[in-house]
């Protein structure tokens, strides 16, 4: 009974030397773009529903389209 | 939906640098932080070619592997954002980073580094999407509110083209065709990985 408290108490005095756990914290989650801010119009782009991920990307397709493509603008 | 990418088309900036005020107005970037820039190859010589350059959210990004506190992610969409909770500013991103994208506010004491802060792709960061502590820390999260990288859309020669990298590519692909010219994309291959990227000039892949 003695060795077992006198072990006990030890390995409770030696937990204080064990080194501290170092492992960062990683990375924390980040939402999907597509489920939208909850903001309106014009700090949302009109035109597509938030939450559905196949609407959010035709928007952003038809967005690059129609603003970058210049020779969709000027035949 | 294929990944986010930048195309600079050397062949159509004026370097007017509305790109760089886009990034800034756009997301409030404090003063001595650049996320984007307009590089200017053989300044002054005939032929001189314009080019914008920030985060290019590669595929096999080097800041993601060399950050000792794993502070980078990569979402869904190939972009590549990081969390300032966690970065502790050593700079080690700056230097695997073969576009200098990486910025370190130096507003503090001399010789004091900030938090890492680069490109997002307009893509915030891992706070509320189109929240206040995501604005002050990112900047604007304009691919949740249904836009583009606004330095893509307020490009007025259209020479940065910025989105799905399938849809710009077409763009990109059909420009050259008309013109019969200026295939040549800097930092395509570098970003997103081809046979020549990273070889010396004239090696065979």
């Amino acid at each position: 009974m003695r060795t077992i408290l006198v072990l006990s108490l030890a390995a409770l005095a030696l937990a204080a030397c064990a080194e501290r756990e170092q492992t960062a914290s990683g990375i924390r989650s980040d939402a999907a773009p597509f489920n939208g801010t909850n903001k309106q119009p014009p700090f949302t782009a009109a035109g597509w529903k938030p939450g559905d991920r196949a609407n959010w990307e035709q928007q952003l397709k038809v967005r690059t389209v129609n603003g970058q493509n210049d020779y969709v603008k000027v035949p | 939906m294929a990944r986010m990418k930048f195309i600079c088309d050397s062949e159509r900036c004026i370097e007017c640098n509305s790109c760089v005020t886009a990034c800034k107005n756009e997301h409030e970037v404090p003063w001595g932080v650049n996320r984007r820039r307009v590089v200017t190859l053989n300044d002054g010589v005939p032929g001189e070619r314009s080019i914008s350059v920030a985060c290019m959210h590669c595929s096999d990004a080097p800041c993601m592997a060399v950050c000792p506190v794993n502070c980078f992610y990569r979402t869904e969409e190939g972009v590549v954002l990081h969390d300032k909770d966690t970065c502790i500013g050593c700079g080690y991103c700056s230097y695997a980073c073969p576009f200098g994208a990486p910025q370190f506010p130096a507003a503090g004491t001399f010789g004091v580094r900030g938090k890492m802060d680069k490109c997002t792709f307009c893509a915030g960061g891992p706070e509320a999407n189109g929240s206040q502590a995501e604005f002050e820390k990112y900047g604007r999260n304009r691919l949740a509110e249904g836009k583009l990288p606004a330095c893509a859309e307020m490009c007025s020669t259209k020479a940065l083209l910025g989105g799905d990298g399938d849809v710009v590519a077409d763009i990109f692909r059909n420009r050259v065709l008309k013109r019969g010219k200026g295939a040549e994309v800097w930092g395509w291959g570098t970003a997103y990985g081809s046979k020549q990227a990273g070889q010396p000039q004239g090696a065979k892949s």
